[in-house]
């Protein structure tokens, strides 16, 4: 089972891997987008980590609910909706639970694709945090629940990489065509950190 | 009179309050709101600020939103989603500075929020040369 600290470690663990690499968010989205995805994913994960360490939790909805709330409201990119829209499904999905099974986490995980979809008006293959986010959350939702999370980690960093070759067809980078292939998508790598961070959480505690 | 109310969305707020003092030179009588910036006025959006602009202007008569680019049209759809279901409230697809003149000069004649609309979107096929 998955406990609420391990999912807050989850978050502490993606925290840490995003300000470590803001520098190399920002250096992509200068590339292809307007420059401020390192700024507001920093932003967005220190204030969420701010927020779930000065509260006490029972129920992983009001957790996920919490983290919603401050990234729609602390990030002015279009990563504050998209993020916050992501963690207010999987709140919505999860509300009034106190532990969870990898099953009900990749199904709260696919409502939260479901929202990117849905506030993005976005499909995978258009060079976004999608093309990370489907592939990894369908291979949790379809591998019952027992499996190497090493696997979670190689799928989200390929899957990552993959963006390099597609052409942008959604927020600013779509105006540049086909001048975009050959760059990475800032918010597939920040979405790899994030599942990066999740398997590393979860090979730690393997014996629970 | 009564008139359909406007909202401006853009990630700065300076950009939204020069567009408001022009419009409001043409058409004082239609409520205009800004929401530019982020809740600290830095560049970006806000849905909370959007929503508050929105129910600032709000009446029967409705409104109508022109937003800039990028995370603008994410965060009003949050927005209006916040106000729930039945609110007379409409994005255009429209450019801001030009649909947003057409809209204000349309919704001074107190015509219906579908009018309005209409007027801002069709700014888009007006030939500027």
């Amino acid at each position: 089972m998955i406990r609420l600290e391990q999912l807050h470690e989850w978050l502490e663990k993606a925290n840490e891997k995003i300000q470590n690499n803001k520098e190399f968010l920002t250096q992509l989205d200068q590339a292809i987008g307007d420059g401020d995805h390192g700024i507001n994913m920093s932003r967005g994960f220190k204030e969420a980590i701010n927020k779930i360490r000065a509260s006490t939790y029972h129920d992983i909805g009001s957790f996920f609910q919490d983290v919603s709330m401050v990234f729609i409201a602390k990030v002015g990119g279009a990563s504050g909706p998209l993020y916050g829209t992501a963690f207010m499904k999987a709140a919505m999905a999860l509300k009034g639970k106190s532990v969870l099974t990898i099953q009900e986490l990749a199904f709260a995980l696919k409502e939260s694709v479901s929202g990117i979809k849905m506030r993005g008006n976005a499909q995978a293959g258009e060079k976004t945090m999608l093309d990370v986010w489907e592939p990894v959350v369908d291979y949790l939702a379809s591998s019952g629940d027992s499996f190497p999370w090493q696997e979670v980690r190689r799928i989200s960093l390929e899957q990552m990489e993959h963006t390099r070759q597609m052409e942008a067809r959604k927020g600013r980078a779509a105006y540049l065509g086909s001048r975009s292939v050959g760059h990475l998508d800032p918010g597939s790598v920040s979405s790899a950190y994030l599942f990066e961070a999740l398997a590393e959480t979860m090979e730690g505690s393997e014996a629970t | 009179m009564s008139y359909v109310g406007m909202v401006l969305v853009s990630h700065s707020h300076e950009l939204v309050n020069g567009l408001r003092s022009l419009l409001s030179q043409v058409e004082p009588n239609v409520p205009i709101a800004v929401a530019g910036g982020t809740d600290e006025d830095e560049i970006g959006t806000s849905a909370l600020k959007i929503k508050r602009a929105i129910e600032s202007v709000y009446s029967d008569y409705g409104v109508i939103i022109l937003f800039d680019i990028g995370s603008s049209l994410l965060n009003t759809k949050l927005a209006i989603e916040w106000l729930g279901e039945g609110r007379q409230v409409r994005i255009a697809d429209a450019s801001l500075v030009e649909g947003a003149f057409s809209a204000v000069v349309e919704a001074g004649f107190g015509s219906s929020l579908d009018q309005v609309l209409a007027a801002a979107e069709e700014a888009k096929s007006i030939k500027k040369l």
